[in-house]
């Protein structure tokens, strides 16, 4: 690399200048997702939420340890090929992270991004690849229904009635292979966002608390490129609902950027509004699989030659709701592009 | 000027959080129009419906209690064990949550809600044991209850020791 030449541009984007191929995405998901519109796409559907184990956690970690085989497999590569692993997920000590690795024997980086930590993962992967400390990464996120609720809200089977503006935690798993050879769509640029909190207290209404970080992160992309929406043929949040996505178009606008015609969110493909879901999909597996399956088709289609893809996510926690605060969240944009 | 282009601005650090404020106000003013209105009509039919056929339900029991030729506090305590059974049953049976989605507070005030509170923790935890898992945790949503309803009642109580 010359002197003059630079990685970064602007505040805070990075220019690959390899950009590292995405050599394969798998994606599983849980039963109630398999019914829904994208239910086609994905890899693997499980039938039940416990997937054979005795615990929702131990279902989850599974879920994660098979996308990620399930990616390295479909890249013709082995467990060994992988430089590291990035990967996350929403419970505490990130144990379906750490549990999955321990089985798969890949040097590994944990990532706590909330429901951004795919693309967290993406950008993060892609500098390891064009920066030359690796030449394969593998990278994968995922969540699950019930081992949310346990977590951050209430017991499963408790009469609780959801507002409309709750959003239903996607059990599943998206993971992906990066690499500086093959063919395939590639990463050209990362955008690391930044913590954006505008006073959201409602844990029951993540899509407002996350709109202006992702508008932020949009915003800020769009100066550091010098792009403007006219330049990608999709963009694509993770899971910001039909709430979420309606502010930070809104949001978006204001900063004068319409990304009207181009804009959708996973949460809102993932399921059917007779799903009952109320404002759509959320967790790390919303974009995770929803990216990793038909979004992934449809570049390798051609449909979309240029993609702004964003991970969402809310950086709260039980004990920060209950003291009172309010949900500081962020988003990782990523651009990916036809070859 | 763009309102995010200024929280860039490390240096104006009490500019920032001026416009911070207002950033927050104006948002959470557009997040108010923009949020979709709760269903309020629609939820308290609901609940009124639900709840109403609970303590009907409730009214039969003791009936027939009363019918067996209990007395009228026998009858009562064996009312609130007929329900309380019956909600533990369909709460482990996956059914009381769907009540619940339906009815929302009609399903959570009765004595059914509170069986309902104890069994779903009881059924969560069980997978971390029986001592710091179910044993632990079978109080968690019902313990406020327990705590301030009890708190409440004693402080009542003396208040109406002094007062009458």
């Amino acid at each position: 690399m010359g002197p003059g030449q630079t990685k970064r541009t602007g505040m805070q984007t990075v220019v690959f200048t390899n950009p590292p191929v995405i050599n394969a995405m798998a994606s599983i998901v849980g039963p109630k997702e398999g019914q829904g519109p994208l239910g086609k796409t994905f890899d693997k559907v499980i039938d039940d939420n416990l997937y054979g184990e005795k615990s929702w956690e131990k279902a989850e970690r599974k879920l994660l340890k098979e996308a990620v085989e399930m990616a390295i497999k479909k890249a013709n590569l082995t467990a060994k090929d992988m430089d590291y692993l990035l990967a996350g997920d929403l419970l505490n000590q990130l144990i379906s992270a750490n549990f999955a690795a321990r089985d798969l024997g890949i040097p590994l980086i944990g990532l706590y991004g909330a429901c951004s930590t795919m693309f967290e993962g993406m950008a993060l992967g892609a500098m390891l690849v064009d920066g030359g400390y690796a030449n394969h990464v593998a990278f994968g996120a995922s969540s699950h229904h019930d081992t949310a609720e346990r977590q951050y809200r209430f017991p499963t089977e408790l009469g609780v009635q959801r507002p409309l503006s709750a959003q239903w935690t996607v059990t599943g798993a998206g993971a992906a292979v990066l690499g500086n050879t093959g063919a395939g769509p590639v990463v050209t640029h990362a955008t690391i966002g930044k913590v954006i909190d505008l006073g959201i207290k409602d844990a029951g209404d993540m899509g407002s608390a996350m709109a202006p970080a992702a508008a932020d992160t949009i915003c800020q992309h769009f100066k550091d490129t010098g792009r403007t929406p006219e330049d990608y043929d999709l963009i694509i949040t993770g899971d910001l609902a039909s709430i979420g996505k309606a502010l930070t178009q809104q949001l978006v606008s204001q900063n004068g950027y319409d990304i009207s015609k181009i804009y959708t969110d996973c949460g809102i493909l993932i399921f059917d509004p007779a799903q009952d879901t109320h404002a759509g999909g959320s967790g790390c597996a919303c974009s995770a699989t929803v990216f990793s399956s038909y979004i992934m088709d449809e570049i390798k289609a051609g449909k979309f030659k240029r993609v702004l893809a964003l991970g969402t996510g809310a950086l709260l926690s039980p004990t920060s709701i209950l003291q009172g605060e309010s949900i500081p969240c962020i988003a990782h944009g990523a651009v990916i592009e036809a070859r | 000027m763009s309102l995010f282009l200024v929280s860039h601005y490390y240096g104006e650090v009490s500019l920032v959080s001026e416009e911070q404020g207002y950033k927050e106000k104006a948002y959470q003013k557009l997040v108010t129009q923009t949020k979709p209105k709760p269903p309020i009509v629609r939820n308290v039919v609901a609940a009124f419906t639900v709840g109403g056929i609970i303590c009907t339900i409730g009214q039969a029991i003791l009936n027939i209690y009363l019918g067996f030729g209990l007395t009228i506090a026998g009858a009562a305590t064996a009312t609130s064990a007929t329900l309380v059974f019956v909600a533990a049953i369909l709460t482990g049976l996956g059914v009381y949550d769907e009540i619940g989605r339906f009815g929302g507070a009609g399903s959570i005030v009765p004595i059914t809600g509170f069986a309902n509170s104890m069994v779903a923790p009881a059924m969560e935890f069980k997978r971390e044991g029986l001592v710091l898992g179910v044993g632990a945790k079978l109080f968690s949503i019902a313990g406020p209850v327990l705590v301030w309803g009890i708190t409440t009642a004693w402080i009542i109580g003396l208040l109406a020791y002094f007062i009458m």
